[in-house]
C-alpha cells in the first residue's frame, strides 16, 4: 500500500473540487480530500449547482490558459457566482494557486497575484510558516508551525497596496509567508491569506501535493489542510 | 489561377510545376506522375511532397532501421510495436503504457519556444492518439557551448518553452538531459519524450474503417503556420544565404492541448472512436492518408468544411498547415452527435470533414470540384526508399588513435581536488536545477522519482504501488569515438538507470539524431549506430518500440556528434521499493558493482581538463549490463540497498558527489587496491554502479553478488559532512555544492 497516513476518523463530509477547462491538480485535490477521509465531489465550471457540498475546493493549474489574467475568466464561470455567494454566506472555500488567483479575481480575497520577479516558472519544495490557525482550513496546524509545501507557479508574486497589507497584519490574516527563500517576490512574503470570517484560505504553494510520504514532495505537511477542514464541519 | 482539379490537371499534362521549391527531387517527382498516370494536381503535389519529405517518410533511414525488426528480441511485453504513433507495452495488472521520444531540432533553433513548445505538444498527442492519459513527459536536450552568446538565446527560449507547455497541459517532467557542445551550436537537439497510461482494452490504432464513418477533424482551427515545417525545417541543412525560416515554426496553444487531452479520453471512455490520428508533420495530408491507408476502404473528404483561422488559405495549404492542437478521429454516425456533444462540453471546435468510403481512393473536394484522387498508400507507405552511400570517415582512424590515456594526469591529492572541483563546477557536470526547477514535476500526484535521480518514476496505480521507470541517454562523444559502440553504451546507460532505480527494464525507443544523410560519413555513422543498437536490444531483451529519425542536423558541411537519444522503460512491481540516489543514512557502506578500467576516451575528464576527443569509448558488456539489472532489481525488491546511483559521465567521483548532496550527508572513501585515486575517480568504464548497504545487509549483498560473479568492492562509508578520499583531499560538502550549483543559472541567468 502506498496510500499516506490513516485519517483520524472517516467522516460524512463531502468537500467539492471545481475543474475549469485547463485545472490542472483537481484529481490530486480530490485525492488528498479522500485520503483525509472526506469525500471528494467532482463539480464542473458550467455546472449551476454546488450539489450541496460543506466546503470547495478551486484547484491550480491553468484555466482558460492563464490568458487575459490568471484566474480572470474563470472567476466568471456559471458555478463560480454559487461559490462567491456560499462564501459570503460563510461557505469554506480553500484557492489553491490558480484557485488563489481566482478568488481574488472575485474579490473574496484582497489583493493580486503578479508574475514572479524573476520572470520564470518556479517549482520547488517551499518552506513555510503557518501564521493563522484559526481558519477553517488550518486547524490542525501548530501557531507558528514550519511546513514545506510544494510550490510551482507563473505568477505567484502576490501584491496589494500597503494599506491593505498593514490591514491583513493587523487581522492576522496572512495565513501563510515563504521562509528562508522568498521564490516570487511576494510582498511581506506572503504565501496566503485568509477573508475576515476565516472560512476563505488562498495560499500559492500546493498542499495535495504533500499528503503522502511516497510520491510528491515526500512529505506529509499538506494533510492538515484537509483533515483541519473536515474537523471543523464535523464539530460545526 | 483557377482551380487546379484532377480534370484540369489531366487536360493539362505539360503545366510546369513547383516540385523543387516543395522539396522533391525529379525522378520523385517523375515517380508521382507514374503512379497517378498523369501530373498531380496542386493539392496533391502537396501532400507527396510533405509525405514524401525526410521527416515523414524515413526515405535514407528506412533500410536501416528495419533491423530493430528483423533483430528484435522475443518480449511478451510488447502490445503495440513499430509503425503506429507510439509503442505500447504492457507493464501487468492489465495496465499498459505507451512512450516515446521525439525531435524538434531544427524549429527549435528557428524560434526556441515555441519550437519546443510545439514538440511537447507533438509526442504528446501521439501519446493520446493510442488511447492512453499522458503521465509524465522528458527532455533530453542539447546545445551549443555553455559561454556561446547564442546558447544564451536558444537555451532559456527552450526551456521556457518545454515548460510553458508541459506546465500548462498538467504533465510532470520527471527526466531528461541537457549536454553542452560546440558541435550543436547551429544545431541544438530539443528531444522530447512522453509516456501514457491505459488498460489493455482502451489501445486504440490510427486506422479508418468501416464504410460510412465519419471523420472529425477537432481542436484549433487550422491556420498559416508551419506549412511545410516537416518539409522544408526538417528535411535540409541549415544555410545563412536563404531567407528566415521562422514563419515555417509553427505556434503552441497548450491550453487548447489539455482540452484536447480530456476530451478525447472522455471520447474513448464511451467507446465512441474506431479509429484516430493526431495531426502533426504534413497536417491533414498525414492524416488522412495514413488513417486511410491502414483502414478497410478509401475516404471522401471535404477541404470546404475545414475550420480555418485564415479564410484566404488555399486548399494546398490547408493540407499542408502544421498547425498544432488538431487531432482526427473516425466516428460510426450513430455515435457522432455524442462525439460531439462531448467536444461541446469541453469547448472544442469538432466538424465531420468527410467519410469512409467502399472505395480505395483518397479524394478531397474543394468547392464541388475534386482536387486529389491518390491510393492513400502511396501517399502514406510507398515512398522512395533510398539506399545511400556509406563510407567510414577517413579522420575516424587518426582520431581513435588520438588516445585519451596519454593525456597528462594530476599528481598530487591537490591537483586532483582542483580537477574534481573543476569537473564538478562544468557545465556539463553541474546541477542543472535552474533548468529543471521551471518543470512542474509533482502534478498529478504520482511522482515518486523525479530528476536529479538517475531515472523518473511514476506511479501507476495506488492500490497496488504499480509503477513506471523511464530514463534517457546519449553521448554524442562516444558515438563520434565510434558509433557502433557508442549507441549501445548510450543504450546500457539508460537501462542500467533504470534497473538502478529498482525497476525493470521492457522496452526501448530512440530518437537518432544525425548529420545530412547525403554525406556517406554520416550516413556510415548512422548505419553503426543502429547496428549497434539493435545488436544491443537484442541481448538485453528490450525490443524498441518505435522512435524517430532527424537528420541533417548540420551547419553547412560540419555535422553534429553523432547523437543516438535512447529511452528505456521499466516497470516496478511496487514503487515503495523504488531506490533513489541520495545517501541518507551516516554509517552505511558505499559498494562499487562492476569493474573499473583506464578508460578516458570521450570522458569528461578529458573534456573539461584537456578539451581532448579521442581514443575509443568505454568497453561494452552487455552481459555484465544484465547481471548488475538484475542484482540491482533484486537488491531494491528485497531491501538489501538504500541508494544506489549510475556512474557514467564524470565518473565515480561525480556519482558519489551527487548522492552526498541529494542526501546532504558526507562520504569517507578509500582507493580500492589495484587502482590509482585518479583512475578510481575519473573513469568511465561502463556497467558501473554506486550502492549504499545497511551494515545489516552487507553480508547478505556480497554474497548474493559472489554468488552470481558480479564484482562489488567495499570503496567507503556515508559519514560526516565532507567527501573525503583517504591520503588525497578532503572536499566539504559546501565547497562541493558551492562548485556544483550556481554554473548554469551564472551562464544563463
Amino acid at each position: 500500500m502506498t496510500a499516506g497516513p490513516t485519517p483520524a476518523a472517516r467522516s460524512n463530509t463531502r468537500v467539492g473540487v471545481v475543474t475549469f477547462p485547463g485545472s490542472l491538480d483537481d484529481r490530486d485535490t480530490q485525492r488528498a480530500i479522500r485520503l483525509a477521509g472526506a469525500e471528494a465531489v467532482p463539480l464542473w465550471h458550467k455546472d449551476k449547482s454546488l450539489q450541496q457540498v460543506d466546503a470547495v475546493v478551486l484547484p491550480g493549474g491553468f484555466s482558460y490558459g492563464d490568458y487575459l489574467r490568471a484566474g480572470a475568466i474563470s472567476r466568471f464561470s456559471p458555478l463560480m457566482e454559487k461559490v462567491i455567494d456560499g462564501a459570503r454566506a460563510g461557505l469554506p472555500v480553500l484557492g489553491i494557486c490558480n484557485g488563489f488567483q481566482v478568488l481574488t479575481e472575485a474579490h473574496l480575497l484582497p489583493g493580486a497575484m503578479l508574475g514572479n520577479d524573476h520572470l520564470h516558472f518556479i517549482c520547488r519544495d517551499q518552506k513555510l510558516r503557518v501564521e493563522n490557525t484559526a481558519t477553517a482550513w488550518t486547524g490542525d496546524y501548530v501557531a507558528g508551525q514550519e511546513i514545506h509545501i510544494p510550490l510551482k507557479n507563473m505568477d505567484g508574486r502576490y501584491v496589494a497596496d500597503s494599506r491593505t497589507l498593514d490591514m491583513l497584519e493587523a487581522e492576522g490574516r496572512v495565513a501563510f509567508r515563504y521562509l528562508d527563500v522568498n521564490p516570487n517576490g511576494s510582498l511581506r512574503d506572503i504565501a496566503g491569506i485568509t477573508n475576515e470570517a476565516g472560512n476563505v484560505v488562498g495560499l500559492m504553494p500546493h498542499p495535495e501535493h504533500a499528503v503522502e510520504p511516497l510520491v510528491g514532495s515526500g512529505r506529509t505537511d499538506g494533510l492538515p489542510f484537509f483533515t483541519s477542514i473536515i474537523k471543523k464541519l464535523v464539530s460545526a | 489561377m483557377s482551380l487546379d482539379t484532377v480534370k484540369h490537371a489531366t487536360d493539362t499534362p505539360d503545366t510546369e510545376q513547383p516540385w523543387a521549391e516543395l522539396g522533391l527531387k525529379e525522378d520523385e517527382y517523375a515517380r508521382v506522375r507514374e503512379i497517378l498516370g498523369r501530373r498531380p494536381t496542386g493539392a496533391e503535389l502537396a501532400m507527396y511532397s510533405v509525405m514524401w519529405s525526410e521527416h515523414c517518410s524515413y526515405k535514407s533511414s528506412k533500410v536501416h532501421l528495419r533491423q530493430f525488426g528483423e533483430k528484435a528480441p522475443q518480449s511478451d511485453a510488447m502490445l503495440v510495436g513499430i509503425g503506429e504513433n507510439a509503442g505500447v507495452v504492457d507493464v501487468g495488472q492489465g495496465y499498459a503504457v505507451t512512450f516515446k521520444v521525439e525531435s524538434h531540432n531544427h524549429p527549435s533553433y528557428v524560434e526556441p519556444y515555441q519550437g519546443a513548445a510545439t514538440g511537447v505538444g507533438g509526442i504528446v498527442r501521439d501519446i493520446i492518439a493510442m488511447g492512453a492519459r499522458p503521465v509524465a513527459v522528458v527532455d533530453p536536450l542539447r546545445f551549443g557551448a555553455a559561454d556561446h552568446p547564442d546558447t544564451r538565446r536558444v537555451l532559456p527560449g527552450v526551456v521556457a518553452g518545454i515548460g510553458g507547455y508541459g506546465n500548462c497541459l498538467g504533465l510532470p517532467n520527471i527526466g531528461g538531459e541537457v549536454v553542452f557542445d560546440s558541435c550543436y551550436q547551429g544545431n541544438p537537439l530539443v528531444n522530447a519524450g512522453a509516456i501514457g497510461v491505459m488498460r489493455h482494452e482502451d489501445i486504440h490504432l490510427a486506422k479508418a474503417s468501416g464504410t460510412g464513418n465519419k471523420v472529425i477533424l477537432y481542436g484549433a482551427r487550422t491556420g498559416g503556420d508551419g506549412i511545410g515545417g516537416a518539409s522544408i525545417l526538417a528535411s535540409e541543412t541549415f544555410d545563412d544565404a536563404k531567407p528566415s525560416k521562422r514563419p515555417a515554426v509553427q505556434v503552441g496553444d497548450p491550453f487548447q492541448e489539455k482540452l484536447l487531452i480530456e476530451c478525447t479520453l472522455e471520447a474513448f471512455a464511451e467507446k465512441l472512436v474506431v479509429g484516430i490520428q493526431d495531426l502533426g508533420a504534413a497536417g491533414l495530408s498525414c492524416a488522412t492518408s495514413e488513417l486511410a491507408s491502414n483502414g478497410s476502404g478509401g475516404m471522401r473528404v471535404t477541404l470546404d468544411d475545414v475550420p480555418l483561422r485564415d479564410s484566404t488559405l488555399s486548399p494546398e495549404e490547408i493540407l499542408m498547415s502544421e498547425s498544432q492542437e488538431r487531432m482526427c478521429a473516425v466516428v460510426e454516425p450513430e455515435k457522432v452527435d455524442r462525439f460531439l456533444a462531448i467536444c461541446e462540453k469541453w469547448d472544442v471546435i469538432a466538424t465531420v470533414i468527410g467519410e469512409v468510403t467502399d472505395g480505395d481512393r483518397l479524394e478531397i473536394f474543394w468547392h464541388g470540384e475534386k482536387i486529389v484522387d491518390v491510393d492513400p498508400r502511396t501517399v502514406a507507405h510507398d515512398g522512395p526508399v533510398y539506399e545511400r552511400p556509406l563510407a567510414r570517415p577517413e579522420w575516424q582512424d587518426a582520431l581513435q588513435a588520438d588516445d585519451a590515456g596519454k593525456l597528462p594526469r594530476p599528481a598530487t591529492g591537490g591537483e586532483l581536488k582542483e580537477q574534481v572541483l573543476a569537473l564538478l563546477s562544468s557545465p556539463n557536470q553541474a546541477s542543472k536545477s535552474w533548468i529543471t526547477s521551471q518543470y512542474d514535476h509533482f502534478v498529478q500526484g504520482n511522482t515518486v522519482l523525479a530528476q536529479p535521480e538517475d531515472a523518473g518514476m511514476i506511479r501507476v496505480d495506488e492500490e497496488s504501488g504499480l509503477g513506471v521507470a523511464i530514463a534517457t541517454d546519449g553521448n554524442g562523444r562516444f558515438a563520434k569515438l565510434d558509433p557502433y559502440h557508442g549507441a549501445q553504451l548510450a543504450l546500457a546507460e539508460a537501462y542500467r538507470n533504470v534497473a538502478t532505480t529498482g525497476a525493470k527494464p521492457l522496452a526501448v525507443s530512440d530518437c537518432l539524431n544525425f548529420g545530412s544523410p547525403e554525406d556517406p560519413a554520416v550516413m556510415w555513422q548512422f548505419a553503426e549506430a543502429i547496428r549497434g543498437l539493435a545488436d544491443a536490444c537484442q541481448i538485453l531483451g528490450t525490443p524498441v518500440t518505435g522512435g524517430n529519425v532527424s537528420l541533417y542536423n548540420q551547419t553547412g558541411d560540419v555535422a553534429i556528434h553523432p547523437t543516438p537519444v535512447v529511452a528505456v522503460l521499466g516497470v516496478i512491481d511496487d514503487v515503495a521499493r523504488r531506490t533513489p540516489v541520495a545517501f541518507a543514512e551516516e554509517g552505511q557502506l558505499l559498494y562499487l558493482l562492476g569493474e573499473t578500467r583506464e578508460e578516458f576516451g570521450g570522458s569528461a575528464w578529458s573534456q573539461v581538463v584537456h578539451d581532448h576527443l579521442g581514443g575509443l569509448p568505454p568497453r561494452v558488456d552487455l552481459e555484465r549490463e544484465r547481471l548488475l539489472a538484475d542484482i540491482l532489481i533484486s537488491a531494491s525488491r528485497d531491501g538489501m540497498v538504500d541508494a544506489a546511483h549510475d556512474l557514467s559521465d564524470g565518473g565515480l567521483v561525480q556519482a558519489v558527489a551527487e548522492s552526498c548532496l541529494r542526501g546532504q550527508k558526507g562520504a569517507r572513501l578509500v582507493v580500492p587496491d589495484g587502482l590509482d585515486a585518479f583512475t578510481f575517480l575519473f573513469s568511465e568504464s561502463a556497467g558501473r554502479v554506486v550502492v549504499s548497504v545497511p551494515r545489516s545487509e552487507e553480508l547478505r549483498f556480497t554474497d548474493m553478488c559472489g554468488a552470481r560473479g558480479l564484482p562489488a568492492t567495499r570503496i567507503g562509508v556515508v559519514d560526516g559532512d565532507a567527501l573525503e578520499v583517504q591520503g588525497e583531499f578532503t572536499l566539504s560538502l559546501r565547497e562541493v555544492r558551492e562548485a556544483h550549483e550556481g554554473t548554469i543559472e551564472a551562464l544563463m541567468a
